[in-house]
């Protein structure tokens, strides 16, 4: 320090000016200290209650619970959809550090071929709000929870998460019968009930799990959780268990079940099973059947488009909505219409020389045997199948008639109780034809729906439930497929009024015309009628795909295959006491008696000469006892 | 004013035969007792804002103890040694910083550290928060007060050459900061009133400037301040759940280790930058401003140190340490409980780290060191 500088220095006045700027730095720093603890009185005090709220909803989440899906069992309490645990792959991207990093890892680890990591970067971005995991793939196997677990370093953010699965264990020859479940779609989600189904991924889309979806799904539960900002639940606040689905006993039994469907050996074709009694719905088998697994966790596209294209068409359910003219199956019906609106009796005979011929006409309705089987009576043109008898019947009742009648045992009609997607067919009139097509009914169709043809279309359902109410003499009872919803027996309510005859004989009459149909020496069925340990009733049907021309003949070898006639059959038995009615559908396979009859008697041998015939309790024995 | 009585230095006669013994080993037993208060606060808010981990605790007393052992060697040292040291150290600096500049090595997407491998990693801006107060004190020490236009021309070239380096790295909040504790001594040496104005208002019409020069996410942190509720997710997410624990903590506190925003993570960055917030949770208004009253009578103390020291040197650097260190302390809280953007900045000597309590301690060492040597200068 140089004396020059020094004189140049005044240190007085260079400490008055300290003092006075750091007097005015202390009031500044009170100054600011003051906006501090105005601000903090501001939040601390002031805006408390919003803040604790604001925290408290911040650490605070519900959390839905969802229940576990009812089970489905068949008759015999043989599981046939259950729920089973798997394993999906979960991503918060918010813990992770590289996204495309960490994605191109898991496709490379997990060997996935179809999954680009576009797809799961966009999968990665479905979700609500922020820290929820998003769902990256589902249904892992063993081997790629064992690479998951041994790259777990590697791969923040990531995780395995358990999620019960829809699994069908019988899904060839179920899928038609119970339908599946699928993934909640944008339209589903509109009419649902958010709160209930707020936890839920999956909801019946076909068949049984959709028809009793409310019953299947339960209710959920709900519970409140103290969350880190993460995500991660730490502890439970509080908690109301979910109500699981009930479970259902179908009224299916899987060995019969199974036996149709390996009857039908992947032809296109249906069999439904009724025992006349209680309505319930043995067997509904409609063939080819699908892997409906495949729908659970979304079908790929391949597959689908497999099964879309595949020209048997697996997806489309023949037993219900498969419509077919139910030929001459349905002639023991129209006898009786004749006899209840006494255009015959039994006794009344006609001449059949091959054909029939509208008074007045020209045009010759032939029978389908050329020649004609000469004089035949109600019960003989059931037994052979008469033609010209029904052409002859279905002129004099008139087609008005003839539907009133048709309609009572259920054509024309869905009368199912509970089959989720039934067609009701067609039983045409006079009034469905103008509206259908805008046109007069002409009597020559009268003829062709006599013989079942023409506009009549029947579901292989509806033909067994006719017969169902043919066994039992009139009494109607709802077809159904569920047998038991939890513990309580299913409750049918009165759907239809019985049919009542004038004179109950008649019944007798016709049942022992289609027994003679299967035991007669000109019985059309007799080659499976063969050696039977019961009284059987049935009736062929052969169900013309293909208009022929007037005099023109059929000829099998001459017609592409998908052009052949759909073989048809309808059984019942014991005649006595009726325990099972079926309907057999077989496209394309030709005549009834030869191609779909002897399926329908491996169908009734099965059922009533099975092994374990024991009668079925209607109460569960100890779930009633302990209650 | 008994408090005020208190803090003054030692003038009356019962206190010079205590005044002895702590000017012996160089110590103010005032400010030494205030720092270790605040200290020990801060270890215990910092067991709770780590989530209870006694291993984050006791690294941090490792680090606080290699910064204690800096501020006690710092008060042995003579005010004479420091301004011989001034210019040197300055001159280290700035060449640390034109070294980074040129290599650095990038971390958390800035350029701040310099590496010697094997040997440490260092930061020459935190060099700077003293080097920078020191070399303009020491400049002004040898001229006459208040400065002159051409005094101040040289101390604004001292001042600006490193604060470009360091806002370059880019690390905006230290460069405000260190030309902050620069300002402050040109204030405290008695800048004209005419001139600060001018000057202020020089800054204002700057700052459209500064804007256009900021990075993308300095710019954001500034538009999230303006609006934290515009992106409550992404980078308002801190600020929210910072305002909401102290709003939450209310006037008592949810109690020692029981704030449920700082124990469950929904508060970032909860045991460095954001640590005021896990003690507005936890301890309340009343916390709160216990904890501030420290700070302020570190201030203070600080300021009678100032007052007392006996040449211009001393006075400038210990007036602008003192200011320096409540400047952190306002912009910290008010950042943190939403009054002022988000800069990162840690809450002086309780937020976790080691290399600011090294800075801030030495601070406080130089401090001691201009209050303990007074006589010996005063010959």
């Amino acid at each position: 320090m140089s004396k020059r500088r020094e004189t140049l220095k005044d240190p007085e006045q260079e400490v008055r000016v300290f003092r006075n700027r750091s007097m005015l730095a202390v009031v500044l720093v009170l100054l600011m200290s003051v906006g501090l603890v105005a601000r903090l009185f501001y939040l601390q005090v002031v805006q408390h209650e919003v803040f604790i709220t604001r925290s408290d909803k911040n650490r605070v989440r519900v959390e839905p619970l969802p229940p576990n899906r009812g089970l489905l069992m068949d008759r015999n309490g043989q599981l046939l959809a259950e729920n089973r645990p798997t394993y999906n792959l979960t991503i918060v991207p918010e813990r992770v550090d590289d996204l495309d990093a960490t994605l191109n890892l898991l496709v490379d680890i997990l060997d996935l071929p179809d999954t680009d990591v576009a797809t799961l970067k966009k999968r990665s971005r479905q979700r609500q709000r922020p820290y929820q995991p998003a769902l990256l793939l589902s249904e892992l196997n063993e081997e790629q929870i064992a690479q998951l677990a041994v790259n777990r370093y590697r791969l923040s953010g990531i995780e395995v998460e358990a999620q019960l699965l829809r699994y069908y264990p019988d899904a060839d020859l179920m899928s038609h019968v119970l339908g599946y479940v699928g993934r909640i779609n944008a339209e589903e989600v509109k009419t649902l009930d958010k709160g209930n189904y707020a936890g839920t991924h999956f909801i019946g889309k076909t068949g049984v799990e959709r028809e009793y979806e409310d019953v299947l799904h339960g209710q959920a539960g709900l519970r409140k959780v103290e969350t880190n900002a993460r995500g991660r639940v730490l502890r439970e606040l509080g908690r109301t268990d979910p109500v699981p689905g009930q479970n259902i006993t179908l009224t299916i039994d899987k060995e019969l079940q199974q036996l149709g469907y390996e009857l039908l050996d992947g032809r296109r074709g249906s069999i439904v099973a009724i025992e006349p009694a209680s309505g319930e719905i043995l067997a509904m088998v409609s063939s080819p059947g699908f892997d409906a697994n495949l729908f659970v966790t979304g079908i790929s596209h391949k597959d689908y488009q497999g099964l879309r294209n595949n020209p048997d068409l697996p997806l489309y359910n023949r037993a219900i909505r498969g419509q077919y003219p139910p030929a001459s199956t349905i002639k023991p019906f129209e006898a009786l219409a004749g006899l209840e609106n006494g255009i015959i009796t039994p006794n009344t005979t006609i001449y059949d020389p091959g054909f029939y011929k509208l008074p007045e006409h020209s045009r010759r309705y032939h029978n389908w045997l050329r020649w004609g089987h000469g004089r035949v009576n109600m019960r003989r043109a059931i037994v052979v199948s008469n033609d010209t008898y029904f052409y002859n019947l279905s002129h004099e009742l008139g087609i008005e008639r003839l539907a009133e009648f048709m309609h009572r045992f259920g054509f024309g009609e869905e009368t199912s109780h509970d089959v989720h997607g039934a067609a009701s067919g067609v039983m045409p009139s006079d009034e469905w034809k103008r509206a259908r097509y805008g046109q007069v009914w002409f009597p020559g169709e009268t003829l062709s729906v006599g013989i079942g043809q023409g506009y009549w279309l029947s579901t292989p359902l509806q033909l067994a439930t006719a017969t169902a109410v043919l066994a039992n003499r009139g009494n109607w009872i709802a077809p159904h497929l569920a047998r038991r919803i939890g513990d309580e027996p299913l409750t049918l309510p009165e759907t239809k009024q019985n049919i009542e005859l004038a004179n109950d004989e008649w019944w007798d009459l016709v049942n022992k015309a289609m027994e003679d149909v299967m035991t007669g020496s000109e019985g059309t069925g007799r080659r499976s009628g063969q050696d039977l340990a019961y009284r059987m009733a049935g009736k062929s049907g052969t169900a013309q795909v293909f208009t022929l021309a007037n005099d023109e003949r059929y000829d099998a070898a001459e017609l592409e295959e998908r052009l052949h006639d759909h073989a048809l059959f309808v059984a019942f038995a014991p005649i006595e006491k009726p325990e099972i009615a079926v309907a057999v559908i077989v496209e394309n396979a030709g005549g009834g008696s030869s191609n779909a009859g002897p399926l329908a008697r491996k169908m009734l041998d099965a059922w009533i000469l099975r092994e374990d015939k024991a009668e079925l309790p209607d109460e569960p024995s100890d779930a009633s006892e302990e209650v | 004013m008994a408090l005020q009585e208190s803090l003054l230095p030692n003038r009356g006669s019962a206190i010079k035969r205590r005044r002895s013994l702590w000017f012996r080993i160089h110590l103010d037993p005032w400010l030494l007792g205030l720092l270790f208060l605040l200290l020990l606060s801060g270890l215990l808010i910092l067991y709770s804002a780590s989530g209870q981990r006694l291993p984050v605790v006791t690294a941090q007393v490792t680090r606080l103890g290699v910064a204690i052992v800096t501020m006690l060697v710092l008060a042995q040292l003579s005010p004479g040694a420091l301004y011989r040291w001034a210019l040197p150290l300055y001159l280290a600096g700035f060449l640390m910083l034109v070294a980074v500049e040129v290599m650095g090595d990038v971390g958390m997407g800035a350029q701040r550290w310099l590496v010697i491998p094997g040997v440490v990693r260092f930061q020459p801006s935190e060099l700077m928060k003293l080097a920078m107060p020191m070399m303009v004190a020491a400049y002004l020490h040898r001229r006459p007060l208040p400065p002159r236009i051409r005094d101040i021309l040289v101390c604004a070239l001292i001042i600006g050459a490193p604060i470009m380096l360091i806002a370059r790295q880019p690390d905006l909040g230290t460069s405000l900061l260190v030309a902050c504790a620069a300002i402050f001594v040109l204030l405290l040496a008695g800048l004209s009133w005419r001139l600060i104005a001018f000057l202020g208002a020089l800054a204002a019409a700057a700052l459209p400037l500064l804007w256009l020069n900021m990075h993308a996410y300095q710019r954001q942190r500034v538009l999230t301040f303006l609006n934290p509720e515009s992106d409550p997710l992404g980078a308002g997410w801190n600020i929210i759940q910072s305002t909401t624990a102290i709003g939450s903590g209310g006037m008592q506190g949810k109690g020692w280790t029981l704030g449920t925003q700082s124990q469950l993570e929904f508060l970032p960055e909860r045991h460095t930058d954001f640590i005021i917030a896990v003690l507005g949770e936890e301890f309340g208004l009343i916390g709160m401003v216990l904890i501030l009253a420290l700070y302020l009578l570190i201030v203070i103390r600080g300021l009678v140190i100032a007052n007392s020291a006996q040449d211009t040197f001393g006075r400038l650097v210990a007036g602008s340490i003192t200011l320096t260190f409540f400047i952190y302390v306002f912009v910290n809280i008010g950042m943190v409980s939403g009054i002022l953007p988000v800069v990162g900045v840690p809450l002086p000597l309780v937020s976790y780290g080691g290399t600011s309590s090294v800075t801030l301690l030495a601070g406080f060492g130089i401090l001691m060191s201009i209050q303990s040597h007074r006589r010996l200068l005063a010959r």
